[in-house]
Parts: C-alpha cells; sequence; structure tokens
C-alpha cells in the first residue's frame, strides 16, 4: 500500500529533465521515420490545451455527443484505467488525454481507410481528473469529456 | 525481442475486432529505484502500427502514461484470411512485429 502511494506520487511528478532525455535519446537511436511519426511536443505540452494544439494544429475542440468515452467512475488502481474511445463520425484520428496528468497527452492514433472510429486502451492517470477524447473528423475537431475518480491506496471507493 | 506481441482477430460481417497485448515496461521516467535511489530511465513504446494486408489502418503514438504491458483494440474492414501485422518501437530503438491472420 505504501509503495503503491509511493509510486503515485512519482506519476504526479513530472520531470522536464525526462522529457528532454526521451527527445535526445530518440534522435540518436530511433530511425527518422519513426521520430517523424512521435510528436515531441504535444506528449511534452503541460496543458490540455497546448497538447492539442501541439498535435492537431488548432486547441479549440467542439463538445459532441457523437465521440463516446467509456471509462470507469472510479479506478481503483490509477496504473490501468481502461479506456475505450468511439465515434460513429469517419474519424480521420483519435487522441486521448487525461487532463489532470502531468503531459495529458496519452496516445493518438491516426485512422486509415478502413479503420472504424474505435480504439480501446489503458492510461495511466495520476489523480482524478477528466479523461478527454478528441476525435478529428472532416477537418474539424471534436471532443468528449468523462471524469474518473482515482482513489489511493487503492481499498475502493 | 520476439515474441511480445499476442494479437487476436476476428472478423464477422466485413469488419474484424482487433485486439493486441504488447509486454513492455512502459516506463515513464520519473520514478526511482527503491534500492539505490537512482532514476528508472524512460523506456516506453512510442510508435504502434496495425496493419492489414499491407495497408497501415492506425498508426498510434504512445507516452510514457500508457498502462505497462499496453493493450490496444480497434475495428477495421477486414476478412477471414486477411493478413494482419503490429509492429512497435520504442524509445531506446527496440522494436518487434507479428503477423496474424484474421480469423
Amino acid at each position: 500500500m505504501i509503495t503503491d502511494m509511493k509510486r503515485r506520487i512519482f506519476l504526479k511528478g513530472s520531470l522536464a529533465t525526462g522529457a528532454l532525455g526521451v527527445a535526445l535519446g530518440a534522435g540518436l537511436l530511433v530511425p527518422q521515420s519513426v521520430l517523424a511519426a512521435w510528436n515531441k511536443d504535444a506528449f511534452s505540452a503541460k496543458k490540455v490545451e497546448d497538447a492539442i494544439g501541439a498535435l492537431l494544429g488548432n486547441p479549440a475542440t467542439e463538445t459532441s455527443d457523437a465521440v463516446q468515452i467509456k471509462a470507469p467512475d472510479i479506478a481503483e488502481n490509477g496504473a490501468v484505467v481502461p479506456i475505450t474511445v468511439s465515434t460513429s463520425m469517419a474519424a480521420e484520428s483519435i487522441s486521448i488525454l487525461a487532463a489532470n496528468n502531468a503531459m495529458p497527452l496519452t496516445s493518438t492514433f491516426h485512422l486509415g481507410e478502413g479503420a472504424e472510429g474505435f480504439i480501446s486502451t489503458r492510461i495511466k492517470m495520476g489523480k482524478t481528473g477528466d479523461v478527454i477524447a478528441v476525435v478529428k473528423a472532416g477537418g474539424k475537431l471534436y471532443s468528449a469529456r468523462k471524469s474518473v475518480k482515482v482513489t489511493i491506496g487503492g481499498c475502493g471507493g | 525481442m520476439s515474441n511480445t506481441i499476442k494479437v487476436r482477430a476476428k472478423s464477422s460481417g466485413g469488419v474484424a475486432d482487433i485486439k493486441c497485448l504488447i509486454t513492455h515496461p512502459m516506463e515513464q521516467g520519473n520514478r526511482k529505484d527503491k534500492t539505490t535511489g537512482e532514476d528508472i530511465k524512460p523506456h516506453f513504446i512510442q510508435d504502434v502500427t496495425i496493419e492489414i494486408n499491407g495497408k497501415a489502418i492506425v498508426s498510434g503514438s504512445f507516452s510514457g502514461a500508457i498502462s505497462k504491458n499496453p493493450y490496444l483494440a480497434c475495428k477495421a474492414k477486414a476478412n477471414p484470411g486477411d493478413t494482419l501485422k503490429i509492429s512497435w518501437a520504442d524509445n531506446l530503438g527496440n522494436k518487434d512485429s507479428a503477423e496474424d491472420q484474421v480469423k
């Protein structure tokens, strides 16, 4: 229990140097094509708006019922929070952010031809906050939010 | 590096449910080793690509905030017998890929 709490504190504290180290390491070791795909600015942004702006070129999103997030109301373990994002729109990309994480952007997915607007994965959440899904469709950005309560200690809510 | 990817894809009505599980520490780089007190270096998957018959249907980027041993599911048009390929690359240059057939 104690170790779990410690871990959570580390999850909260983000080190700017860590992000820089990643960038340097990536530059030295990862092939150019891969490097081009991974958006360092977006992933190291500390605010939701900055991350969306760096990733998709525009921080403004329109809240839409056509974007659905399936996530637990209460996550007993912030290290593994299952998230499913689905949309009926013809999505070009789906991005998943955790608003209160030190670096909110957790993942982004470009959907090619033949892919449906559906992504399911598991994310880490440092503390209670909104999970935000951003869907790009028809050149516009649509978003949805869902609040997830992260209980510390894992003994239930 | 091999056998880090488990994948299952089942097609019904022309749309396949694709689920994959990758074995990876997904270390964010903001923890310290409890015994030595040294920083644990970031080590996480940055890029994941899912291809069907050689065409990328989903290309994703992860941060360290994806859970350890990442799970990823998506849906795409595919028929039984199509070739499915999953590949990933992490920030240290490790990579792996797996191929399977859509069932």
